[in-house]
């Protein structure tokens, strides 16, 4: 046993040296490997972190969400669907929701307008049963931290609180004015009483919050209606027989379960992450037959060498281990010299090489900082993709390289 | 079909394990019916050096094989907040018909793998690879093994459909399916188990030990050592996993491998593979102590891997027990689990 | 001492190009001797020489080291037998460039995974005797031709071989150098080791200190009966 371990200690030290040797055709094997690691892990990291942050803002969205869908399209809400939900035992608690759209054509963006429920201000959202505006879970942040901070705004008849990502795009703050075109062609002007907090970008950038009585004037919605409501169901396991409840005695109304929202937006960020590594598997499988290329490609110097090294006594297995070294040292550097930098160029720089393509065609686009996320199975999946097809590509020319005759050395006789 | 970038990756494990392992038979074909020890003919010096390549070949596949089991229940895992009703690996495997079949499998081809390097070192260690034939056939008795599994394992994916809302009815397959996925694992009773568990290990180690002092009853040990192997399984499934989660209702035997009870799993599952490989290994070894060229050295391999064995189980007992003494659950075993 | 019985060794078989080495060799090494094989060149020596040092194997016929067959031995226990058996010296120095001297010498030991303060003085000690040892720790590339051939003969005496093998060794050495080399091997045959070597170089073959001369012309022995 201390044989064969000193033995790997010796491999490994040529192994070193041999790769030392070589730095000009090693450094290029090794830049493009990194690269590839970079891209699939800046492609995972940002995939699952921009998952979970989905998942943790879910976490606390109210248990069932109900609207009413008239021949397949979501229609505003009669306020007496709030009794028939409130007698279904079960139910806790039913608050009614008012939001909506606005196109802006000056800047071609669309706006979420929203109504703050009833105690819609900061530090009384602990008690409120609603759930849109709480933040719970993740250690660290504060309890009773409302979704969007007001900053101390109040939201009065005639103003509005908007989030940043419209702040910068129309380069108005507190204080300002901003036009709206009613449902009935009035113009009416709203002044900003404030601005939402930067830490909940991710979702505020596109917000505006507005009173409950502007809402329906700039948009025509009579008091009788509402846009959906939110139930709250303490029990886990009676959820789904609630919905199903709601279903019966309004037909017409569509319940949909948070666990359900919870999986869909998971199978969707699943298929994004999961295409564009499908795309990217063709920039793998050029960087795999590259490798192959460089393995099979020893260049005269290193057959001679390999030549010596089975004249002196080495074995064709020795020959196999020393190369398997240098891959695994190659893998290992690349790997993690790829996963540091891609961790830093997701975390540290909001994905700097995406942004373009994630940003797309969105005006509003929020300045988020994603909290870093990585784990074990991303790491894992990585390694699948990147370390295992180069190892095996690597495999048969290796094989053809240690199976060099030994006295190949001897019939090498000049110059 | 779920594009996870985890099952992407499973897929691409299983598929290049194949593809080497299909490779190596087709060489292996070839060597069973060339190979000729005695001549100095170039073909054989091709076959010679061919052995290499297959041998290096079916130890990747082995190490990948073992790497890909232990994603696959990692994959199982994060693929669970996709289905109504499951609760971990044990529901999503329940998905379609071809998740435990996949499983199942997998683990036999690794014990397969396994036993094929346990009979390729002790080939390598005879002047004239005395095995060599019997090698090769072992592999063409292994491949198809590692083809089925690829392909139930593609079909298992494949099959899978998220349950995610859809356009008219969010809740109404939800409300429907209100039983959801069976994620309760069949187990056997708990206390009974136990004594079940303890008394074959005291047999097994015992056995080993005889074997590694008297030097017969190898087919006797290897035999024990797979079924303690089974056994310690489904001991995982009915009382040890009870323990180490410390709740009486929980025999989830995948759990275990996650990070919340420190990555236990890997350990057992990895003693546990590696005791019943050097003990099958023993029986795959013994027919051969007759032959010329590995009698120096092949009764001294073989009762190693009996010792090998019989340390790794002891390990696992040693491990178990510790889990279940110093864990905070007390089963009452009044109660029928 | 080694011993070769009808030994065949061809080339290419069954192509257009297919090419006979050796043609029936019958050869007996004597044990502590010095020998040399003469012949022109593709006369086949070197292949000769790499089936007595064990590198290669030969088509047909038979090969005994000490008396046991090694003719069919798999490529790793041939090695293994060739490791601690021969020690080769190559008609170039053949040393890895871009290592040092002391790394270059110990290689041949690298399979075995001997301790390494143990390598390395039985290193230091043979390149001191030859004089070299204050070079240990250059890279080979600073050596002159004369330290390159030392070099390589400490390297091949690493292992402590029984049977020295040397092929055309005075080829790129000046006279001094090659009289230096023949005293190296006067003092091989003196510690009882076997020396094999090819040449054409008549200082080698009619030197004092060789015992016996075997002529070899297209692949067969002249004269010499085994």
């Amino acid at each position: 046993m201390r044989h064969w371990i000193e033995k790997q200690r010796y491999i490994i030290d040529f192994t070193i040296s041999s790769l030392l040797r070589r730095k000009v055709k090693n450094f290029g094997l090794l830049a493009l490997y990194t690269l590839i690691v970079f891209i699939l892990a800046s492609t995972m990291f940002f995939t699952y972190s921009i998952k979970k942050e989905a998942s943790l803002i879910l976490k606390d969205a109210p248990e069932i969400v109900v609207q009413k869908i008239v021949a397949g399209r979501h229609d505003l809400l009669p306020v007496s669907y709030l009794d028939t939900i409130k007698n279904i035992r079960g139910v806790a608690a039913v608050e009614s929701r008012l939001w909506g759209y606005y196109y802006d054509s000056l800047v071609g963006a669309n706006y979420t307008l929203l109504v703050p429920p009833a105690n819609g201000n900061s530090a009384d959202n602990a008690q409120s049963p609603a759930k849109t505006t709480v933040v719970e879970g993740e250690p660290g942040i504060d309890k009773s931290k409302p979704l969007f901070e007001l900053n101390g705004a109040v939201l009065e008849p005639g103003t509005l609180i908007i989030g940043n990502g419209i702040a910068r795009l129309r380069d108005i703050g507190k204080g300002d004015y901003m036009p709206f075109l009613t449902f009935d062609g009035n113009v009416v002007n709203f002044r900003i009483a404030g601005t939402l907090s930067s830490q909940s970008e991710l979702v505020s950038a596109d917000l505006m919050l507005i009173t409950g009585e502007d809402f329906r004037k700039l948009f025509g919605i009579d008091n009788s209606y509402v846009t959906d409501l939110t139930v709250v169901v303490n029990n886990p396991s009676e959820i789904a027989t609630v919905a199903s409840k709601i279903k019966k005695r309004l037909p017409q109304a569509r319940p949909i379960i948070r666990d359900e929202i919870l999986r869909t937006y998971d199978s969707i960020f699943n298929w994004r992450g999961g295409m564009m590594i499908v795309i990217f598997s063709a920039a793998v499988l050029a960087f795999v037959i590259f490798a192959w290329d460089k393995a099979s490609g020893l260049s005269a110097g290193e057959r001679r060498e390999i030549g010596i090294l089975k004249a002196v006594g080495w074995e064709t297995s020795d020959v196999i281990q020393m190369k398997f070294w240098e891959g695994a040292m190659i893998s290992l550097t690349a790997f993690f010299t790829g996963v540091i930098l891609a961790y830093v160029h997701v975390f540290f720089t909001g994905s700097l090489v995406f942004e373009p393509a994630l940003k797309g065609w969105s005006s509003l686009y929020p300045n988020f900082e994603l909290t870093p996320f990585v784990n074990l199975e991303q790491l894992t999946t990585l390694f699948f993709l990147t370390v295992v097809p180069y190892t095996v590509a690597t495999i048969v020319p290796i094989w053809r390289a240690a199976t060099i005759d030994p006295d190949s050395a001897m019939r090498f006789t000049g110059d | 079909m779920i594009l996870h970038p985890t099952v992407i990756a499973n897929l691409l494990a299983v598929y290049i394990s194949s593809g080497m392992v299909l490779y190596a038979v087709y060489y292996g074909a070839q060597i069973l019916k060339y190979w000729d020890i005695q001549s100095g003919h170039e073909l054989q010096l091709v076959l010679e050096r061919k052995t290499y390549l297959i041998s290096t070949l079916l130890a990747y596949v082995f190490g990948l094989q073992l790497l890909s089991l232990f994603l696959f229940i990692f994959t199982a895992d994060s693929l669970t907040p996709l289905f109504v009703g499951a609760m971990c690996a044990a529901g999503t495997l329940n998905v379609d018909a071809f998740g435990y079949p996949t499983l199942v499998l997998k683990i036999f081809s690794f014990i397969l793998a396994g036993l094929w390097l346990v009979l390729n070192y002790a080939d390598n260690q005879g002047y004239d690879y005395p095995l060599i034939k019997k090698k090769y056939l072992l592999l063409a008795f292994v491949a198809p093994f590692i083809i089925l599994e690829t392909i139930l394992e593609s079909a298992y994916f494949l099959n899978m459909e998220a349950d995610v809302i859809t356009s008219c009815c969010g809740s109404l397959f939800s409300s429907e399916r209100v039983t959801g996925i069976g994620s309760e694992i069949a187990s056997m009773p708990a206390l009974p188990m136990m004594w079940i568990f303890y008394g074959a290990m005291i047999c097994t180690l015992a056995s080993g030990i005889f074997f590694y002092l008297k030097n017969t009853g190898g087919y006797l040990y290897a035999a024990l050592s797979l079924l303690m192997f089974i056994i310690s399984l489904v001991s995982i499934v009915s009382f040890i996993s009870l323990y180490i989660y410390e709740l009486p209702t929980h025999h989830c035997p995948f759990c275990i491998i996650m990070e919340e009870y420190d990555y236990l799993g890997y350990l057992l599952y990895i003693l546990l593979f590696g005791a019943v490989v050097s003990g099958i290994g023993v029986a795959a070894l013994s027919p051969f102590r007759q032959v010329e060229s590995l009698q120096f050295m092949l009764s001294g391999f073989i009762r190693k891997l009996a010792l090998a064995s019989v340390i790794l189980y002891a390990a696992f007992a040693a491990i178990v027990t510790y889990e279940i003494v110093t864990s905070s659950l007390v089963i009452a075993y009044e109660v029928v689990y | 001492m080694i011993e070769l019985v009808k030994v065949k060794k061809v080339f290419n078989a069954g192509n257009p190009s297919e090419f006979s080495a050796l043609n029936s060799v019958n050869l007996f090494i004597e044990e502590n001797q010095v020998t040399v094989l003469k012949g022109p060149s593709g006369s086949g020596k070197t292949t000769l020489l790499s089936i007595v040092g064990c590198m290669s194997r030969p088509s047909a016929g038979r090969v005994k080291l000490q008396g046991r067959e090694i003719t069919s031995l798999p490529e790793r226990f041939l090695t293994d037998i060739r490791r601690k058996t021969f020690g080769f010296i190559f008609q170039q120095p053949n040393l890895i460039k871009g290592i040092t001297v002391l790394d270059n010498v110990m290689l041949p030991a690298y399979p075995l995974g001997e301790k390494r303060s143990h390598l390395r003085d039985k290193a230091m000690r043979g390149l001191a005797e030859l004089n070299i040892g204050n070079k240990a720790a250059s890279k080979v590339e600073w050596l002159s031709g004369g330290e390159a051939q030392r070099a390589s003969i400490v390297r091949a005496l690493i292992n402590d071989p029984r049977i020295i093998i040397a092929d055309e060794p005075t080829a790129h050495l000046d006279t001094k150098l090659s009289y230096r080399f023949m005293e190296i091997i006067e003092k091989f045959k003196a510690e009882g080791k076997t020396v094999i070597i090819t040449s054409h170089d008549p200082l080698v073959y009619e030197s004092s200190m060789v015992d016996r001369v075997v002529n070899l012309r297209d692949g067969q022995i002249e004269g010499e009966p085994a």
